[in-house]
């Protein structure tokens, strides 16, 4: 046993000892590259879903708590603790709950999205200027219109800024997600967490994720709000 | 419901390891976990400290290099925390020294970005007084920058002490036996330790946050809590 153990070392270092000296080695991810393709797109569908999941609840709470004032503090609250709350641990206290996989990372990472997006919402909302909402009033404009038509468009910056924040965060996280069974450039990273290039190859991608998706949304936030440009320009 | 008494009977009682051979669970043992946690935390953030904290309140002084104080928090976040400490363990190994260098890392972008900015965020005219009064720039950084942004500050602060604590759980991946232990050696310790280790570490975190919180309204200047805006 230990004489196969040795011939199979022995081949391995002979056919690539960059491999088996633990260097950095471009022929290897050329050759595996493969690999990182499946846990690559986990960590797109991971982060997407998540992120959309915590805005579509996080700007339902900005809008209620934009009406009804005494509603902030308690979001602010509840929505600091689950984001305080690291989630390895959040993985395993969802466990006996909700069990291993897709549902238990995703609930962890909404979680954290939550604070940012509802935070930024809020602020957006906030600046926008009393006199615009008053000429938007002046029109006619129902409450309910003045929010889709005047308050909701003019907080967009923020509010994108806020999504920006959440996106990178969510990146970030979801290489953590492994934990919880379900996959991801982390799980890659984990599996040989020694190895250079491996390293090298699955962390580089979950970056490339995390600039990507930021600079996608700071596009579309380029061409939703062009006042802003004109602003920054004058 | 009953895996979390079970995880909170392991926090309290040992018992023997399902891996046999020894025995897990207890105070004790936490607390043997929880030491390591505690100062490897606590040593990452005392160095962070250390580099971004002069270091942004000099560019805040100085009002130059904005752009890498701000983009330094954009940056940082882009970077999982996993793979900072994945990069560390396979370019220079395992064990308390580098994980900790690694831990800086990701502890200094929300430090030096809030410094930098509570630093800018100070009256112009604050300043231009006191240095009508005849004030050094050491003394205005000391007297005048450091207090009135010593509130954000401390946001930073908060904000990487968090987030050092919560990756400290990762720890054990570098080498370094902390709370996370019964998390990645689920075998050692059973479910019930596994689910504990993550109740304390939850616990842990939220105190952190709790504690910096109080320290932050504690150092704010009473000036300042007159027209107190939300903390960061």
């Amino acid at each position: 046993m230990s004489l196969l153990l040795a011939q199979v070392e022995i081949r391995d270092r002979s056919e690539d000892t960059c491999v088996s000296e633990n260097g950095f080695c471009p022929d290897w991810i050329v050759d595996n590259f493969d690999r990182y393709v499946d846990p690559f797109f986990q960590h797109v569908l991971l982060t997407v879903v998540a992120v959309a999941v915590g805005f579509g609840i996080a700007s339902t709470l900005a809008v209620i708590a934009y009406r009804h004032r005494w509603f902030v503090n308690p979001v602010i609250q509840v929505t600091g603790i689950l984001y305080t709350i690291p989630s390895v641990a959040a993985f395993f206290l969802l466990l006996p709950i909700t069990g291993r996989g897709f549902v238990t990372a995703t609930i962890a990472l909404v979680s954290y999205t939550l604070l940012i997006i509802f935070r930024n919402i809020l602020t957006g909302l906030d600046n926008v200027p009393e006199e615009t909402k008053d000429a938007g009033r002046g029109m006619g404009l129902t409450e309910q219109q003045l929010l889709w038509r005047v308050e909701l468009p003019l907080a967009l910056p923020e509010i994108l800024a806020g999504l920006r924040i959440a996106v990178t965060t969510t990146v970030g996280l979801a290489t953590l997600v492994f934990f919880a069974g379900a996959g991801g450039l982390g799980e890659e990273i984990y599996a040989d967490i020694a190895f250079k290039s491996n390293v090298v190859v699955a962390g580089g991608l979950a970056v490339l994720l995390a600039a990507v998706l930021d600079g996608l949304i700071l596009l579309f936030q380029r061409a939703l709000t062009p006042w802003t440009r004109a602003v920054s320009a004058g | 419901m009953n895996d979390f008494f079970d995880a909170i009977d392991f926090i309290f009682s040992e018992r023997d390891s399902p891996a046999g051979g020894t025995r897990v669970g207890g105070l004790g043992e936490i607390w043997e976990l929880m030491w390591p946690h505690l100062k490897l935390s606590a040593a990452s953030m005392v160095v962070a400290c250390a580099i971004a904290i002069p270091l942004g309140l000099w560019l805040g002084h100085r009002g130059k290099g904005g752009f890498l104080a701000i983009n330094a928090s954009n940056v940082g976040r882009a970077v999982p925390s996993l793979a900072l400490i994945a990069f560390f363990v396979a370019y220079l190994g395992v064990g308390f020294t580098n994980l900790t260098l690694a831990l800086v890392l990701l502890a200094i972008p929300p430090i030096l970005t809030n410094t930098y900015t509570g630093v800018r965020q100070v009256d112009r005219d604050t300043v231009d007084s006191a240095r009508g009064m005849g004030m050094t720039g050491a003394q205005i950084v000391r007297r005048v920058e450091l207090p009135l942004a010593l509130p954000l500050m401390f946001g930073g602060i908060r904000t990487s002490a968090v987030n050092v604590v919560a990756t400290a759980t990762i720890a054990p991946l570098a080498g370094v036996v902390t709370l996370g232990d019964p998390i990645i050696n689920v075998n050692t310790y059973g479910d019930e330790g596994r689910l504990a280790a993550a109740i304390v570490v939850a616990l842990l975190a939220v105190a952190t946050e709790v504690l910096l919180g109080a320290a932050q309204r504690a150092v704010t200047p009473r000036g300042l809590k007159v027209n107190r805006r939300e903390a960061v």
